[in-house]
């Protein structure tokens, strides 16, 4: 019923998955980023061929992407464009993962979701806009996860204050005891519970 | 007026509708606080919307604004039943980043402590996900062989939970010959212990029903929802970074990846009790061939002098005083994944050369496993949420973040 695995390691010719890597990059018109501390290959790609690479690398039979890891966000605060999205893959049959970039703009905050692709970035995607206010285009469900609904602002933006905004906007302290909210501030449509 | 009896009415004019049901946040088989509000007709789950972020404390957002060192508590509070795990984690990348050594001994002995994590958490998982389907022995048979377990981690750390053990570099204090020779004696001992919940569960029948063909997943699916660990190998993927990508020396121990065939509840089970067997396997082969050395790598630029020294000589004062609050690694980006008990756990750090991290982000596999529960329970009964529930196994403080 349960079959036990020893080592498996990869057998393909690095260069060969070189070769597919950089053939998809330039159809997707991206380009090679500098090696990091890890070691893994990164890629930057604009956001308009984002999805097309994704796919390219998820159905290469040589390749094989198929799993889903990681979606953040990191905020490149006084650079332009200000947003840079990371994705992590990995190929179960390269024993291998890739870092894929693309950026999007303060003004602009849009970068395609990739749920239709890897079903699995779905809470990762939602987490990003939660954190960072980053819209997916085309996500099915896209709300805060982590933050209450009726928060207000995107708390891992550089411009955030660890310690929060004025807690008076939501809630007026009054000698340790809670107060009920002030006139105006009611939560927003779904933020509160179908039962009681 | 009069009652009418339900056998009178027309047919069709039974008065039905979709109820919304909210599960917890405290209920007891959603492990701290999960809520999951369902949509039921009857008793079927037609559509489930997992609401988290109950105990989210802003981990990210703080490690912003705290020296490289103070993230390293944050560790233990992200999967608190296997705290020690983390931490080695963000260790093993911050040394990615610095580019420190760590030396066999530490190694050795940081494989040791991150199975006898693994074991614990496998057993609160194996005694709760028992207990929820209505099995109570179980639990009193994993919490006892993890008592025995606190012990002898309580000893080594000074801490039941939380331990705040594992440095840049090394380990906080080295393994005595006495210790290494109970936990092996205790690691030997457990596979015995395995069997043993093996005989409550495996064949029987309550828990075979309530768990064969439970909230199947196939290896494409589950590879599509971003699975890792023990979730991913019941479906049938042999992937362990313990073998694809050793870290901390684990190429060198012999141990086995056990994998399931069909993704369902019972494969979940019996590919981690499996893996308690092979982590005991891995416990004994690693206390019991420790290899001699330093605990600690001995670089200044990153890793804290000795305790002693540091009590009773100005310069070591200063320098563990600098390393805690003026540590600045290299500019560099790491992604450190390790395989924890729920599956991988990644570390992203970027560094910009100051002495807080620019970014650090955690990829929970809790979080990740969370997706798996609409796809495996809608459709089946609600009995059934409570089971898949403890199957897929996760921890809020490492979801929430």
């Amino acid at each position: 019923m349960v079959e036990r695995h020893g080592d498996t390691r990869a057998t393909i010719a690095p260069e060969m998955v070189a070769e597919r890597l950089n053939e998809h990059l330039a159809r997707a018109k991206g380009q090679r980023l500098d090696l990091s501390k890890d070691g893994l290959l990164a890629f930057e790609v604009t956001r308009d061929r984002l999805l097309e690479f994704f796919v390219a690398l998820r159905d290469d039979e040589s390749l094989q992407f198929k799993l889903p890891l990681d979606v953040t966000a990191v905020d490149r605060s006084g650079s332009e464009p200000r947003f840079e999205v990371v994705y992590h893959l990995y190929s179960i049959l390269l024993k291998m993962r890739i870092r894929i970039k693309t950026r999007c703009t303060e003004r602009d905050p849009v970068v395609p979701s990739a749920v239709a692709i890897y079903p699995g970035l779905e809470f990762h995607e939602r987490e990003v806009f939660d954190f960072f206010g980053i819209r997916f285009e085309g996500h099915p469900d896209l709300r805060r996860i982590l933050m209450p609904e009726e928060f207000e602002g995107f708390p891992l933006r550089k411009d955030y204050p660890v310690e929060g905004i004025e807690p008076e906007r939501v809630y007026r302290m009054n000698g340790g005891v809670m107060m009920p909210r002030p006139q105006g501030a009611e939560p927003i449509d779904g933020a509160r519970c179908d039962t009681p | 007026m009069s009652l009418k009896l339900l056998r009178d009415l027309p047919k069709g004019d039974l008065h039905s509708e979709i109820m919304t049901l909210n599960m917890g946040p405290q209920h007891p088989s959603t492990h701290g606080v999960l809520q999951v509000k369902l949509r039921l007709d009857g008793e079927t789950v037609i559509d489930l919307d997992p609401v988290l972020g109950y105990l989210h404390r802003g981990k990210e957002k703080h490690s912003e604004h705290l020296s490289y060192w103070k993230c390293m508590p944050f560790m233990d509070r992200l999967d608190y039943l296997a705290p020690l795990q983390s931490e080695i984690c963000y260790a093993l990348a911050v040394e990615k980043l610095c580019g420190i050594e760590v030396p066999d001994r530490a190694s050795a002995i940081r494989v040791a402590i991150a199975e006898c994590m693994r074991l614990t958490a496998h057993l609160v998982w194996f005694g709760t996900s028992a207990l929820e389907v209505g099995a109570v022995t179980p639990f009193f048979l994993a919490f006892r062989e993890r008592e025995d377990l606190f012990d002898l981690l309580d000893e080594l750390t000074g801490l039941r939970t939380n331990q705040e053990y594992i440095r840049f570099g090394g380990v906080a204090a080295d393994v005595q010959s006495d210790w290494a020779r109970r936990l092996k004696e205790w690691a030997d001992r457990f596979p015995k212990c395995v069997d043993e919940y093996e005989l409550l569960l495996t064949g029987n029948r309550i828990w075979y029903d309530r768990s064969r063909g439970i909230g199947k997943l196939t290896a494409d699916q589950a590879l599509a929802l971003g699975l890792t660990g023990p979730n991913l190998r019941a479906s049938g993927v042999p992937h362990d970074l313990r073998k694809v990508e050793p870290y901390s020396g684990y190429e060198k121990y012999d141990f086995d990846i056990p994998v399931g065939t069909q993704g369902d509840v019972y494969d979940r089970y019996l590919v981690k009790l499996e893996e308690m067997r092979q982590s005991a396997k891995i416990i004994s082969q690693a206390i019991g061939g420790l290899p001699e050395g330093e605990f600690i790598a001995r670089d200044y630029r990153y890793v804290l002098p000795p305790k002693d020294k540091v009590f009773s000589s100005m310069e070591e004062l200063i320098y563990q005083f600098k390393i805690v609050t003026d540590m600045r690694p290299p500019t560099g980006e790491v992604y450190q994944a390790i395989e924890a008990g729920k599956g991988e756990l990644g570390i992203y750090v970027i560094a910009d050369g100051g002495t807080n991290p620019y970014r650090l982000h955690f990829r929970a596999p809790s979080f990740v496993n969370m997706m798996a529960l609409k796809p495996t329970c809608v459709g089946r009964p609600i009995a059934d949420v409570v089971a898949i529930i403890g199957s897929i196994d996760f921890v809020m403080g490492e979801c929430d973040r």
